[in-house]
C-alpha cells in the first residue's frame, strides 16, 4: 500500500493506479528500444519519488501532468511505429537473440534504411 | 477495357438477382456478363460474381504477422504430425508463417556517441509537430494572427532556454548552431572592440573546439594577437597562467566548459571571476554543458555562451548565443539584414526548431538531476568494466568530468582498427568534425599524451535514453574485441614478455 492510496480518496487511488498501468501499457508501444526503456523507466521512477505525495492540490497536479504525458505517449508511439528502423543489437538481452514474448509481433522483414 | 468489365459484371449480376426480368432482355447482354450471371445465379440471394476457390484464396500477411507465438508452435506441432505435408486443416497461416523471415538479431548498432548529437525526445517531437502542420505563421509578422501566435511560441521558447541557463530571454539570441554562436561571439566582439585599434588581443586554451580555433585563426589573419593557453596532464587550464595572460589590450576569453573529446569541465566561475576583475569579456563554449551540468551565467560571471539544440534531445539546426545586456556586450554582426534578434542576426527564425529547441531546455531543466544520477550511475559501471581491463587509462581529469563523456585509451591497440571490429557500437574517436582524419586528436596531444596514446583513444558518449543492458554489452564486446586485436599485435607479444617497448630500436626495412 503506498502513501497515496492511504491517505487519499479511493477513487484517486485507483485513478492513480490506473494512470500508472496505462502509462506503462503505451510506453511499451514505442518501437524505438531506446525510448521504450526509458518510458518505462522513467515512468516508474516518477511515481515511487512521488509515493510519498500527500497533499490533494500537489497529488492533482502531479495526475494532470501525468495524463498530459499519457496524451503526448499516444501520439508518439504512433509515429514511433510508422518510422521503424532495424532492431538494436541489444534488443532481446546480451546475446543479442531476439525472443518474442506472449503476444508480440514477430517482423517479417527488415526495415532499415540501406 | 479494364474499367469497363466490372460495370458490366455488376449489371449482369443485378439482372441476374431480379427474378422478373424477361429473358429476352437477358440475352442481349454479352458472353462475358452470361457466365456470370449463371454463378451468380447459382447462389440463391447473395450474388457473388467471383467463384470461391480454395486456389485463389490470399493470406493477409500483415494479419498473419501477429499471431501469438504459442498459437505458431501448436501450429508447427501439427504440422509436423501430418504426413503428406498438407496443413490447410491446421489454420490457412501456418504455411505463410512458417516461411516468415523472422529478424532473431538485430542488424542497428547501439549509439553511445552523444557528443556528436543526440536522439530527438518524442516530447520535443510532440512539441514542434504543431508547428510544421498547422502553426506556419513568420514570428516576425507583426500584422496578423498567424504571426502572432508564432511569435508567442517562439517567446515561450526563448523564456525555456533563459531559465535553463539563469538568463533574462532578451539575452538569448538564436542562430543556427553552436558553431553560429561561437563565431558570431569571437569575431563579432573583437571585430567591434578591435575597430579603436588598441583592442585587439584574445585569450582561448588549446582544447577547444575547432569552430573556436578556426575563428581565432581567421583574425589573426586580420592582424589580432591571440594567446592559446596549454592544459595539464588532466585537461585544465591553469588560472594563474590565465591571469599573467591578460593584457591591457585583451578583449576577450574563451574557454570551453565541457570538452567535447574528454568531457572535462573547466572551473567556469573562477575564470569568470577573473575576466570580470580584469574587465575583459569571457565567452564560454558550451554546447556539451548546457543542460548536463547545471550553469548559471549570472553567478559564473558569462558575457557570452554558445548553446546548442541538438546535444540535448532537441531538433538539429538550432542553436543560440546568450549575449549578455547589463553590463552591454557589444557586437558586430555577422549577419546583417532585417534586424531580427536585436539586429545581431538577422534571418526569418524557424518557429517549430525553436519551439523543439525551447521544449529540449524545459525538459532537460526539470530533469536535470534524475538524469545526471542515471548518467553518473550508467558511466561508472562502463569505466569499472572498461578500466578493469589491463592497460587501459582514462584520459582528462577523474574528478572533474562529465559522466557522460568518457574517453578511454586502450594500450597496444589502434583506436581505428577497434571502432571497426565494433561495428556493433557507434562509437567515435574524437570529435565528429575530425572523425574523418585518421591524425590524432589534437586535444589528446595537447594533454601531453603520445601519439600512440591519442591513437588508441576512444570516446563513450551516454545519454538520457542509454540502458544497463547496452552498457554491459559494451563492456563485454569491447573486452573481447580489445582481447582479440592485442592477441594479433606483436607489440603485445612483446609487452607480455616484459620488454619494454621504449627500448626497442625499430629498424626501418
Amino acid at each position: 500500500m503506498t502513501a497515496v492510496q492511504k491517505a487519499v480518496r479511493p477513487e484517486t487511488a485507483a485513478q492513480v493506479l490506473s494512470l500508472y498501468r496505462q502509462l506503462l501499457r503505451q510506453g511499451q508501444q514505442f518501437a524505438a528500444y531506446n525510448f521504450r526503456e526509458y518510458a518505462k523507466r522513467r515512468t516508474r521512477d516518477a511515481f515511487r519519488e512521488n509515493k510519498d505525495v500527500e497533499d490533494p492540490r500537489r497529488i492533482q497536479e502531479l495526475v494532470q501532468k501525468g495524463l498530459k504525458d499519457l496524451q503526448m505517449l499516444k501520439r508518439q508511439t504512433v509515429i514511433s511505429q510508422f518510422y521503424q528502423m532495424d532492431k538494436l543489437v541489444v534488443e532481446g538481452g546480451i546475446s543479442g537473440k531476439d525472443q518474442p514474448g506472449h503476444g508480440e509481433t514477430v517482423r517479417q522483414k527488415d526495415t532499415g534504411w540501406d | 477495357m479494364a474499367s469497363i468489365a466490372p460495370s458490366v459484371l455488376r449489371q449482369a449480376s443485378r439482372l441476374a438477382s431480379r427474378p422478373s426480368v424477361p429473358a429476352a432482355s437477358r440475352r442481349r447482354v454479352g458472353a462475358l456478363a452470361r457466365t456470370a450471371a449463371r454463378a451468380g445465379a447459382a447462389t440463391s440471394s447473395r450474388p457473388f460474381v467471383t467463384q470461391t476457390k480454395s486456389e485463389n484464396a490470399q493470406v493477409q500477411v500483415d494479419t498473419a504477422i501477429r499471431i501469438d507465438r504459442p498459437e505458431l508452435e501448436k501450429a508447427g506441432l501439427t504440422v509436423a504430425a501430418t504426413s503428406n505435408g498438407s496443413t490447410t486443416h491446421v489454420s490457412p497461416m501456418a504455411d505463410v508463417l512458417k516461411q516468415a523471415e523472422r529478424m532473431d538479431e538485430g542488424q542497428r548498432p547501439i549509439y553511445l556517441d552523444m557528443q556528436a548529437t543526440t536522439p530527438v525526445d518524442p516530447r520535443v517531437l510532440d512539441a514542434m509537430l504543431p508547428y510544421y502542420t498547422g502553426v506556419f505563421g513568420n514570428p516576425h509578422s507583426r500584422t496578423h494572427a498567424y504571426g502572432w501566435e508564432s511569435e508567442h511560441a517562439v517567446e515561450e521558447a526563448r523564456k525555456h532556454i533563459a531559465t535553463l541557463i539563469g538568463a533574462d530571454p532578451k539575452e538569448i539570441i538564436f542562430t543556427s548552431g553552436a558553431t553560429e554562436s561561437n563565431n558570431m561571439s569571437i569575431k563579432g566582439v573583437a571585430r567591434f572592440f578591435g575597430r579603436s585599434g588598441k583592442k585587439k588581443h584574445i585569450i582561448t586554451s588549446q582544447t577547444e573546439h575547432k569552430c573556436v580555433l578556426d575563428s581565432c585563426r581567421h583574425l589573426q589573419d586580420e592582424g589580432y594577437e591571440v594567446t592559446y593557453l596549454p592544459v595539464n596532464s588532466k585537461g585544465l587550464i591553469d588560472l594563474d597562467q590565465l591571469r599573467d595572460a591578460i593584457r591591457p589590450e585583451t578583449i576577450l576569453v574563451s574557454i570551453m566548459a565541457v570538452n567535447n573529446e574528454i568531457g572535462v569541465i573547466q572551473p567556469i566561475a573562477e575564470i569568470g571571476k577573473i575576466c570580470r576583475e580584469n574587465k575583459v569579456f569571457f565567452h564560454t563554449d558550451g554546447a556539451q554543458a548546457v543542460g548536463k551540468i547545471p550553469l548559471d551565467v549570472n553567478a559564473m560571471n558569462i558575457d557570452l555562451m554558445s548553446i546548442s539544440s541538438h546535444k540535448i534531445y532537441g531538433p538539429k539546426g538550432i542553436g543560440a548565443c546568450y549575449v549578455r545586456r547589463r553590463p552591454r556586450v557589444r557586437l558586430e554582426p555577422i549577419i546583417s539584414g532585417g534586424g531580427q534578434e536585436r539586429g545581431l542576426r538577422s534571418g526569418t527564425l524557424a518557429p517549430a526548431l525553436v519551439v523543439g529547441f525551447g521544449e529540449a531546455c524545459r525538459i532537460a531543466a526539470e530533469e536535470i538531476e534524475y538524469d545526471s544520477k542515471r548518467i553518473k550511475a550508467l558511466s561508472d559501471r562502463l569505466l569499472n568494466g572498461l578500466l578493469s581491463l589491463e592497460h587501459t587509462n582514462q584520459n582528462g581529469d577523474p574528478e572533474h568530468f562529465y559522466p557522460g563523456c568518457v574517453n578511454v585509451s586502450f594500450a597496444y591497440v589502434e583506436g581505428e582498427s577497434l571502432l571497426m571490429a565494433l561495428k556493433d557500437i557507434a562509437l567515435s574517436s574524437g570529435s565528429a568534425c575530425t572523425s574523418a582524419s585518421l591524425e590524432p586528436s589534437y586535444v589528446l596531444r595537447a594533454l601531453g599524451n603520445s601519439d600512440e596514446n591519442a591513437h588508441s583513444s576512444i570516446r563513450f558518449g551516454i545519454g538520457r535514453f542509454t540502458t544497463e543492458a547496452e552498457i554491459d554489452y559494451v563492456v563485454k564486446a569491447v573486452r573481447e574485441r580489445v582481447g582479440f586485436l592485442r592477441e594479433l599485435s606483436p607489440l603485445w607479444e612483446l609487452v607480455q614478455e616484459g620488454v619494454d617497448l621504449n627500448t626497442i630500436e625499430w629498424t626501418a626495412h
